[in-house]
């Protein structure tokens, strides 16, 4: 038999007459995918994919090396291994999620890149191995995520408490950048793709076609990595990988205006198969509106019904399990059709915020943030996150909290202020929010001038300021499910609740553009032509007035005469 | 046969090369030079095609033309009119892109003096038989080539730059296409063996643009990329065509500026080079009888463990703020200049209090 070794090492995929290890063994890692279609009220529609890969396995262990990969990728686990990561959260956003309009999201991401990571406490330089775990990832996701630096990396003291399991808290492990810049496209889907286990191949994966992705009002791709219980008994931990994307196509540029969405006309693409490695493959509908068919449509038509408790609310879903064989039926291949017939009224969310710059000029302004607050009689407490860089210098005595127009004085604030070109500004305050209400945070700042050299190639366009981060618990309507780990929707299961009456959330405000005073990039050669110009014409004419004199000259004869004079010096006589 | 297998592999082997890299720049930022990007994503699309792989192509793209909000048709960029042909594709890597585009990672990347933490992706990991394709465009002029709008890379350092990689050995043979203004500059100044170069117009000379698209409003792609990618279409892996043929692409009634070409560089004769040798991918295929026994992990050992709360409102009132900084105790400094005033007053005399008060 003739084998071929390429450079990669995987020797065990080519290699069919060694001995296969006995089936009888439960394999430590499993994988499983679903996709969530939430119909919004405005027409829209929100189709949420997660993946998930769970794996019993220690990559901190110092003594062994993992080095048998299966569906879990390597790349990924080579990261956690090399920089002793306890859990990693990377996310990739293009626009900005409208929560009044949509509700709350499954996976909440800010526009831009986000990174968010807790390095495990035996790590005794973290800086230095996030610089360097910056680098890496900026290879495998082809993103720019090199220009995280010390001036935009933040440690929150009191946000983004770890998502898995764990005891340690310390935040000297902890570090949070966004890019608010990065874009995201098909170079970035291409390498998340190629990270889950059947790759975009079979499973639900086909559908990712990046056409039909990137023409929606809402794209958000992450990868989340942490630890979890590995049973119900959660007596030992397992590795979750979670990839996440979340698209929401809009009724008039993807839908032509027609109240009619079908995953063909969502991903140009119908689902054929599961994915064979996958022990779950399923697709859940949001019926929770349409209990007697009177809002939309939807066909084929299941009979499965699945109810979960999702951000506080009890929803119903409408199941497509692609494992069996009947849900493709005759023509083998799964078209999920919405038709809508009426119209609905959306309940508001209870938590949304919005942010602004306000003044006029280049040298001052003001950063509104108001986080609105809309229980009718609950009151609850929400931590804000400012991460604001440091040429925009914030003028700390001025922050005012007000709510209701009186001043709401917030019961923690954690502020390091920031170093030129070292470190951006952190802000952490919690804040408590009346029922009902408005909360306005307000605080001044003044424009710094860059060095020349430190503007980007296209400097009129403004720079970016990241978005607030506002982390809550939220009284919920319904009784929160705590148990963790029995087997729930992927979808119910992105926060771990640790009580029933609220759950965790997570919004983020809109990035800011702000101009700074920009200098005049042609000036070097202006300043040379007019210099030369008054040196020129001003200097020169003086020169020439002093130093030039004035001679009289004859004007010069007619031809005729000339020649005269020709013939008059040959014969020597005087000339006329 | 055996015969003429053998035949094959030893024409295979002939140009000394073992494997295949390529460095595709695009220099150019703003919706309206649409077409450099363009440039470069057909040659990237051709050398995919024709072998060689994601691994030893190194993308650098300015700006993002397919996800700019200019584009009517998102994740796409056309090069041919009426939408016919999508460039960018469904599987492309671009390694830098918008400002990591810069003179000085483009020579890092050829010299390969780059920072030890830059991943393997990013890195020109070619060794000396390799063979590389060097495709650079944007806006250029007599002597230099412009980056971003805000910096530009001049002949004299580029010749540099390969002279360094011929010393340290990083290239066997190496193509040098550049499809701007006055290309030919570019090349008059290349000192080091081995190197082929090729470009749009002479010296005094524009290179134009192709033809505009009016649905998405700017001009799709420039002349020459645009004949040679219709070149390149027809080259297919095994193909013999050699550099005679690309030589002659493009000439004056198509492009309407002079393409040139250098080959004085060059130890063999351009007729005797394949294309494939620049565009397509050599792998090395090593043939074994050996088989591979495969073991299972073992099992590991475990602990009860519980999660954290997310937003621990007590915990985070009473967390005490840490001190970095030490300050000395309140009323320290006061009490050090009276003692400084009391102990000046006794060695002096009270009497020059009086020049005080």
């Amino acid at each position: 038999m003739i084998f071929l070794k390429s450079s990669i090492s995987t020797r065990w995929f080519w290699a069919p007459s060694a001995a296969p290890s006995s089936a009888a063994v439960s394999l430590p890692d499993s994988c499983e995918e679903e996709l969530l279609i939430r119909p919004l009220h405005s027409g829209d529609i929100y189709a949420s994919f997660q993946f998930r890969t769970l794996w019993d396995t220690d990559f901190l262990h110092q003594g062994k090396k993992v080095s048998h990969y299966r569906l879990f990728p390597k790349s990924l686990g080579q990261v956690l291994s090399k920089f002793s990561v306890r859990e990693l959260h990377i996310s990739f956003t293009q626009g900005y999620w409208r929560t009044m309009q949509w509700g709350q999201p499954i996976v909440p991401s800010p526009p831009g890149a986000e990174l968010w990571v807790w390095f495990h406490n035996t790590v005794a330089d973290v800086d230095g191995n996030w610089k360097e775990l910056t680098n890496v990832l900026s290879g495998i996701f082809c993103a720019s995520l090199n220009f995280i630096d010390s001036t935009n990396t933040v440690q929150p003291s009191a946000s983004f408490k770890p998502l898995g399991l764990g005891n340690a808290t310390d935040h000297r492990f902890l570090r949070y950048a966004t890019l608010p810049r990065e874009i995201v496209c098909t170079e970035n889907l291409t390498p998340w793709k190629k990270l889950l286990p059947c790759g975009s191949k079979a499973g639900l994966a086909v559908l990712m076609k990046s056409e039909k992705l990137f023409h929606s009002s809402f794209h958000s791709q992450a990868v989340h990595i942490r630890p979890v219980c590995k049973d119900w008994q959660c007596s030992s931990t397992a590795w979750e990988l979670r990839q996440t994307l979340n698209v929401v196509f809009d009724l008039y540029t993807s839908g032509q205006g027609k109240k009619e969405w079908s995953l063909f006309k969502m991903f140009s693409r119908t689902l054929t198969e599961a994915c064979p490695l996958a022990s779950s493959s399923k697709v859940y509908v949001d019926v929770t509106d349409n209990p007697e068919g009177e809002l939309f449509d939807l066909s084929p038509a299941t009979s499965v019904l699945n109810t979960a408790v999702v951000l506080g609310d009890r929803r119903t879903y409408s199941v497509y399990d692609l494992t069996q064989k009947e849900t493709f039926g005759q023509l083998r291949s799964l078209n999920l059709v919405l038709r809508w017939k009426g119209e609905s009224d959306m309940l508001r969310p209870l938590l949304h915020a919005e942010r602004y710059v306000a003044g006029f000029g280049l040298q001052t302004g003001e950063i509104h943030t108001l986080i609105y607050n809309n229980h009718p009689y609950r009151a609850f407490p929400v931590l804000l996150l400012d991460s604001v860089p440091w040429y925009l210098r914030l003028y700390i005595h001025t922050l005012t909290v007000t709510s209701k127009t009186r001043e709401n004085k917030p019961s923690y604030i954690h502020y390091q202020p920031s170093k030129d070109r070292l470190r951006p500004h952190l802000l952490e305050m919690l804040v408590q929010l009346p029922p009902h209400s408005v909360t306005e945070v307000t605080v001044q700042f003044e424009r710094a001038l860059l060095k020349w050299t430190e503007y980007t190639p296209d400097p009129n366009h403004g720079f970016y300021v990241g978005s607030s981060v506002i982390s809550a618990l939220v009284p919920s309507v319904v009784a929160m499910d705590t148990n963790n780990t029995q087997e729930r929707p992927l979808f119910s299961s992105f926060f771990p609740t640790k009580e029933e009456s609220s759950y965790f959330v997570r919004v983020y405000t809109e990035p800011l553009l702000v101009n700074l005073p920009t200098p005049d990039f042609s000036m070097p050669y202006n300043v040379i032509c007019l210099t030369c110009t008054v040196v020129a014409v001003g200097y020169g004419s003086f020169y020439n007035l002093l130093t030039r004199t004035f001679q009289v000259e004859e004007p010069s004869q007619p031809l005729a005469k000339r020649l005269a004079n020709v013939i008059r010096r040959i014969r020597g006589v005087p000339l006329l | 046969d055996w015969k003429s297998n053998l035949l094959t592999s030893t024409q295979f082997f002939n140009s000394g090369h073992t494997n295949n890299w390529a460095v595709l720049v695009c220099t150019s930022r703003f919706w309206f030079n649409y077409r450099h990007v363009a440039n470069v994503l057909s040659v990237y699309r051709s050398v995919k095609r024709l072998g060689i792989p994601d691994s030893h192509i190194v993308l650098m793209l300015a700006d993002d033309m397919a996800c700019n909000h200019r584009n009517p048709k998102p994740a796409t960029v056309f090069s041919h009119k009426n939408m016919e042909l999508n460039v960018y594709g469904d599987d492309v890597e671009v390694d830098y892109r918008g400002y990591e585009v810069t003179v000085e990672n483009f020579l890092r990347v050829l010299t390969g003096r780059l920072p030890p933490s830059t991943p393997r992706s990013k890195r020109l990991l070619s060794d000396d038989r390799s063979n590389i394709l060097i495709y650079l465009t944007g806006h250029g002029g007599n002597g230099f080539l412009k980056f971003q709008d805000s910096e530009e890379i001049s002949n004299v350092e580029l010749a540099d730059a390969f002279e360094q990689m011929w010393q340290k050995r990083r290239y066997n043979e190496l193509l040098f296409i550049i499809d701007t203004c006055q290309g030919a500059s570019m090349y008059e100044r290349f000192y080091s063996p081995n190197i082929m170069a090729l470009a749009s117009s002479q010296v005094g000379e524009d290179s134009l643009s192709h033809q505009p698209d009016l649905a998405i409003g700017v001009h799709l792609m420039d002349r020459y990329t645009f004949y040679l990618l219709e070149f390149l279409e027809d080259i297919h892996p095994a193909s013999q065509a050699n550099m005679n043929d690309l030589f002659k692409v493009c000439p004056k009634s198509q492009c309407v500026s002079t393409p040139g070409h250098r080959t004085d560089l060059f130890l063999r004769d351009p007729r005797s080079v394949l294309i494939t040798d620049f565009f397509g991918s050599v792998r090395k295929v090593e043939i074994t009888r050996e088989a591979v026994n495969l073991t299972s992990a073992a099992e590991q050992p475990s602990e009860p463990l519980s999660y954290v709360d997310q937003l621990p409102v007590a915990e985070i009132i009473h967390q005490k703020p840490k001190q970095k900084d030490w300050h000395p105790p309140d009323g320290f400094i006061l009490g050090l200049w009276t003692l400084i005033l009391l102990v000046f007053f006794k060695t002096y005399g009270i009497k020059h209090l009086k020049h005080i008060f």
